[in-house]
């Protein structure tokens, strides 16, 4: 690998940029891709566009074999983010336990009192209001986003930005009865009951958590599988 | 190859063992990457998993469970030498998977190659 490619390539995740590295395994010839644009030795064919773009979809390296060379594509995508609404209890273990699993998180609550630094070390803390906080972070496929606040005042138009973007995961504290309601109160906004089954709610998987740790694992727990479902689907 | 030769904090993230082989390079060391480029069956790290090696035989990272670490390292310091790009093929065991407590009886190709 020359330095420059691997300079490149750093540059390219420290911008979150969309990044595939291309390998001739045979010759050690190697492309990079920045967000469309490539670099290299390798020619960007047809054949390797299409295949980029199955290891952008999956977020992982694949072999294949296009006209004769054996190509090795591995994608490094921007990291996965999750969004918090609500500075509460559950939300200080589940930042850490995030950034295990490796997403970019961001806390969002107006309310000061909550969302301090001293309750919220090391994290991005955003005071806007829900609807206008998520609207601004633009969540796409790889986000996560929760409900944390249980107050339909905060929680709403989180839910109602949250529902109109591609999020891969939606989690909202409440059982079925507040579920109900929401329902209710969000029912000018045009939403299909495929829309509202896009939100996980309880929150988390059903693992008889109790305290605020356990159910942030619970939540994690949850992200993980829907994150990973399409593999489990696969393999079941 | 048996447990105590792998490092007690492995770190598993990309950017650290990109970074890691970059900051190496730039103190004019000699450095290597192996990347797992196949599996076959059930192998114990995915396809992508890295392994920045320097020329004093230091490296950070995980191409498998510790069973195959100690012969990647070696390439990975003969890549250094002459520059070479290696393609390594390893049937995991049964038998070394039991060693470093993994069931797994699988395959992995390892691509070798030096920092330019």
């Amino acid at each position: 690998m020359k330095s420059k490619i691997l300079q490149d390539l750093l540059t390219a995740r420290d911008a979150k940029a969309e990044t595939v590295l291309i390998t001739n395994v045979d010759t050690g010839a190697q492309s990079l891709v920045v967000d469309g644009t490539a670099s290299g030795d390798i020619e960007i064919t047809e054949d390797v566009s299409a295949a980029m773009d199955i290891v952008i979809a999956d977020d992982k390296g694949k072999t294949v074999d296009i006209d004769g060379n054996r190509l090795f594509l591995r994608a490094f995508n921007p990291p996965k983010r999750l969004i918090i609404v609500g500075a509460v209890h559950i939300a200080q273990p589940l930042v850490p336990m995030a950034r295990l699993a490796g997403f970019d998180t961001i806390v969002v609550d107006p309310r000061s009192a909550w969302a301090t630094p001293e309750r919220f070390p090391d994290v991005t803390l955003d005071a806007r209001w829900p609807d206008e906080a998520l609207r601004a972070l633009d969540p796409d496929a790889g986000t996560a986003i929760v409900a944390l606040t249980h107050d339909p005042k905060l929680d709403d138009p989180a839910l109602t930005v949250a529902l109109r973007s591609k999020a891969f995961y939606i989690g909202a504290l409440g059982g079925q009865k507040s579920a109900g309601k929401r329902r209710e109160r969000l029912s000018d906004e045009g939403f299909t009951d495929a829309d509202f089954a896009r939100i996980h709610g309880p929150v988390g998987l059903d693992i008889g958590a109790v305290s605020p740790a356990e159910i942030a694992l619970s939540i994690m727990g949850e992200i993980t599988q829907i994150l990973h479902r399409y593999k489990l689907k696969q393999a079941a | 190859m048996t447990e105590q030769t792998v490092p007690q904090e492995i770190p598993t993230d990309h950017d650290d063992i990109l970074r890691q082989a970059a900051l190496w390079k730039a103190l004019n060391h000699g450095v290597a990457l192996a990347t797992v480029v196949t599996t076959w069956g059930s192998s114990p790290r995915p396809v992508g998993s890295q392994l920045a090696i320097k020329d004093d035989g230091a490296f950070i990272g995980s191409v498998s469970g510790g069973c195959i670490e100690g012969a990647v390292v070696g390439e990975g310091l003969a890549a250094i030498k002459d520059g070479e790009t290696r393609l390594l093929n390893f049937g995991v065991t049964d038998e070394m998977a039991w060693e470093v407590g993994l069931a797994c009886g699988g395959k992995v190709e390892v691509f070798v190659e030096r920092v330019e």
